[in-house]
């Protein structure tokens, strides 16, 4: 599949964050992705099932456990991939999100409120642990799971 | 239809509502986030621009989309199935329609000899019921027409969900209508300057289509002739796949005077009538239409509609569509037929994007 694969899709192309979201199926510097990848992707959508919390303690972490489905947002705000988002980042995508709508003063300050907010060691940027303590409270399975109909 | 995944519909000011007065969070990326991939895994427009899947295989191998064999019982079954359908169904569809076709031109021809009289537009009506006729069961269709006594009217429109350049036949079928479309060249070209001569059809130049004014003007002027025949447009302006319709284009809605709705739909278990031209052109459509074991369809005649005063043409085009859908039992869209080429307009996301933007605003304490 290709980038332009996924733009014919209209319910895609009007989403603020389209471009993101399929950018997040792309490896690194690659216009292709092949099934395995596609899937790969989607898998972090699986909705996380009781019985599989106690199967596999000593194994790799399954895509779809609740911090790889952060992780899969934490890089949707992390353009430049350096594990960390800047004030400048979050600002980029504040504005995809909101497009004409509101001012780069208003925009600003919104950002500097949230990352001041969430920022704990005070380098004015959020690394991923300060993520997930930010977002400890939110039902991130429910809101990032999508459930197949049998 | 059933769809593959749970979608939640509940809308964007819901979803990321806040109890606390804070304006902007992390967590609001993930409404976009989840749609986004609901839309990779099933959406709503670009499944129907190919075939309907069905629920349980009917013998042909056109609709049966995951292979896989099954038992030697049931590959024999087929083998009989594409021999009878073959060998024995085609060609004896061909020759109707080989017929049909002909006893069209000649007649029509022949009828368009004749001064313009009302013994002309009965004969007219004759031949092209009987042409009709002659196709339609040349393609083994079986219609049932129900509300037969809302059928369209002279002086008026009737308005159809397309799905096949087939449609028309199975509307003319039970009555005449003067068609509306481009003029084509080849065999289809012989049948268009052959049948204009018997009864007023509407066929517009390739250049005179660009000009939308001109279109609406001569429609205009064959409506408000109440002896003329009922005119026939598929506003939807292509071909889908029968599980939904799509938004109706309003340029037919604009010329005023009584809209006919008329809802089609195939049953699928026989045969599909969808034409997906991207894929096929019209022959192999047509090979794969005579191959099929049948065209069923149910055509529904719906009593007439007429724009309100405090309606204007996209309000009613939509009124309209919704009886149709209803009737049909079709799921409504809003999405525009063009999509199937076309890229979605700028103008919608900006949409989505003005909405979270008020989000934002009311909650926040920005000055």
């Amino acid at each position: 599949l290709s980038r332009e694969d996924f733009q014919r899709i209209p319910e895609l192309a009007i989403n603020p964050l389209g471009d993101r979201i399929i950018n997040a199926f792309f490896p690194e510097g690659e216009d292709q992705v092949n099934f395995r990848g596609f899937m790969r992707t989607l898998a972090h959508f699986r909705p996380i099932e009781d019985n599989e919390k106690n199967k596999d303690q000593n194994g790799p972490e399954p895509l779809n456990s609740r911090s790889n489905k952060l992780h899969f947002a934490f890089r949707l705000y992390d353009l430049d991939k350096d594990d960390k988002i800047s004030r400048d980042e979050l600002l980029q995508v504040l504005r995809m999100m909101v497009g004409v709508n509101i001012s780069d003063e208003q925009l600003g300050s919104i950002a500097d409120r949230t990352i001041q907010e969430a920022d704990q060691d005070g380098d004015s940027a959020i690394s991923f642990a300060e993520f997930v303590k930010v977002l400890e409270k939110v039902d991130v399975e429910q809101k990032m799971s999508i459930r197949f109909l049998h | 239809s059933q769809g593959i995944i749970e979608r939640d519909e509940t809308p964007m000011e819901k979803e990321i509502a806040r109890l606390h007065r804070v304006d902007f969070e992390f967590s609001d990326i993930f409404y976009f986030c989840r749609k986004g991939c609901e839309a990779i895994v099933e959406d709503e427009v670009t499944q129907r621009f190919s075939s309907e899947e069905l629920v349980s295989w009917n013998l042909l191998t056109r609709t049966n989309v995951n292979f896989h064999y099954i038992s030697l019982r049931l590959t024999i079954v087929w083998v009989i199935g594409v021999i009878v359908r073959y060998c024995f169904l085609l060609p004896l569809r061909f020759t109707l329609a080989a017929i049909g076709i002909t006893s069209m031109i000649v007649g029509t021809t022949m009828v368009g000899q004749l001064p313009n009289s009302s013994v002309k537009n009965y004969l007219s009506e004759v031949v092209h019921l009987t042409c009709s006729r002659i196709l339609v069961r040349a393609l083994s269709g079986t219609i049932h027409y129900h509300n037969k006594e809302n059928k369209p009217q002279k002086g008026g429109i009737c308005v159809a969900n397309h799905t096949s350049p087939i449609d028309a036949i199975i509307l003319t079928n039970d009555g005449c209508y003067a068609m509306v479309g481009q003029v084509h060249g080849g065999l289809m070209g012989v049948i268009q300057r052959a049948t204009v001569k018997a009864c007023p059809h509407v066929w517009f130049e390739r250049s005179e289509i660009k000009d939308r004014h001109l279109v609406t003007k001569r429609l205009r002027e064959h409506v408000a002739d109440k002896s003329k025949l009922p005119i026939l447009i598929f506003p939807e302006g292509t071909c889908i796949n029968n599980t939904s319709v799509m938004m109706f284009k309003k340029g037919s809605f604009e010329i005023g005077g009584t809209i006919y709705p008329v809802a089609i739909k195939y049953d699928p278990q026989f045969g599909d009538a969808f034409w997906n031209s991207s894929k096929y052109n019209i022959v192999s459509y047509l090979l794969r239409i005579m191959t099929s074991w049948a065209i069923v369809c149910n055509v529904w005649y719906m009593p007439p509609m007429v724009r309100k005063e405090d309606e204007d043409a996209v309000q009613f085009a939509n009124r309209v569509k919704s009886a149709i859908a209803r009737q049909g039992g079709l799921t409504e869209l809003p999405w525009d037929g063009g999509l199937k080429r076309a890229k979605v307009k700028d103008t919608f996301k900006e949409e989505q994007q003005k909405n979270y933007s008020k989000m934002l605003v009311r909650n926040g304490s920005i000055g």
